[in-house]
């Protein structure tokens, strides 16, 4: 019973934030908003972290600033427009849809659509194939040597 | 049909091969600068204690070419690179800014500058990272080339030596003043 109350309890744990209990603003609303910015917004020192999850000091130094612009009354999407407007689309954790991100975003799909087709092309070849060694026939010269040859071999 | 088929498994290795031969090269660390060919972000700096300057903000980055270089005490490849800013100091080859990024305390910076030199015309005290984030740096040392205008024309990151100096800032500065820009 103890062992399964700790595996539950381990399995519970969430992912633990970077935030720091004095960065975190008094209105839950907007600590609310800047959680979702922060999510939003990659670390450019631990790259595959968000700013929310990243211990770098410049993580922090970000997270202070989402919170100074979203309390200065900026909506979500200005907080996130101006550290791109600094960083570049590569702090965006979800990279935007533009011209620029086409083959980002279409890649996949159209590497499975042709991978599909390989498929289908291969079997249906196949199938001809298959179809056409079942319908062939012997000419009258070839049943004739087919003859001849069974015959030598029975004698 | 056949022969495709067959030059297939060639095909997609060369494309995997291709983009991994460019990709595996990349510092994943260099990212493109957004602020190259835009005006110099708004800032205003306290100055590091000690200094007479009276702090460092964007309005003093107009009327010549100038290098504003991002440092902190703590940041290993700027020690790296302070003797060659040393170096240019000397030589009065052009007026480098500094930002001071980071430091623990208001101690650690002046201190630093004391121990290795100051080739810095102003300084400006930045603890907070707000014109660190306004510049779009992403870690120290890196510098930046201001035209007259207060425009930014360039961004190194790394430390600064002989070879950047020569190949890269000294022929930008040089055209840059050529043109009045």
């Amino acid at each position: 019973m103890r062992w399964i109350v700790l595996t539950l309890v381990l399995f519970a744990s969430l992912p633990a934030l970077a935030v720091q209990p004095d960065e975190i603003l008094d209105d839950p609303k907007l600590e609310a908003r800047a959680r979702e910015v922060g999510k939003e917004l990659r670390c450019l020192v631990c790259q595959n972290q968000s700013i929310d999850d990243s211990d770098a000091d410049l993580a922090r130094d970000l997270r202070v600033l989402v919170r100074e612009r979203i309390v200065a009354g900026d909506s979500n999407q200005e907080v996130i427009d101006y550290v791109v407007s600094r960083y570049g689309d590569f702090v965006l954790l979800n990279p935007p849809f533009k011209l620029k991100t086409y083959a980002l975003w279409f890649g996949p799909g159209i590497l499975i659509l042709f991978g599909i087709g390989t498929v289908f092309l291969f079997f249906r070849r196949r199938t001809i194939n298959d179809a056409r060694v079942g319908q062939e026939t012997l000419s009258a010269a070839e049943k004739e040597r087919l003859a001849r040859l069974l015959d030598e071999g029975d004698r | 049909m056949n022969r495709l088929f067959y030059i297939l498994p060639l095909l997609a290795f060369l494309v995997i091969g291709g983009y991994l031969a460019i990709g595996l090269t990349l510092d994943p660390q260099k990212l493109p600068s957004m602020l190259e060919g835009e005006p110099v972000p708004a800032f205003a700096l306290e100055a590091l204690k000690g200094r007479d300057d009276k702090g460092f903000a964007n309005t003093d980055l107009k009327g010549e070419v100038s290098l504003v270089n991002v440092f902190g005490s703590w940041c290993v490849a700027c020690r790296v690179e302070h003797p060659f800013l040393m170096k240019i100091k000397e030589n009065g080859w052009v007026p480098i800014h500094g930002i001071d990024w980071r430091e623990p305390n208001r101690e650690a910076g002046p201190g630093w500058l004391k121990r290795h030199g100051d080739p810095y015309t102003l300084v400006g005290d930045d603890p907070k990272s707000k014109a660190a984030i306004a510049f779009g740096v992403t870690g120290a040392p890196e510098t930046f080339v201001v035209d007259k205008q207060g425009t930014i024309r360039y961004k190194h990151v790394g430390p600064i030596d002989e070879k950047v100096w020569t190949e890269t800032l000294k022929p930008l500065i040089d055209h840059l003043r050529g043109q009045g820009g």
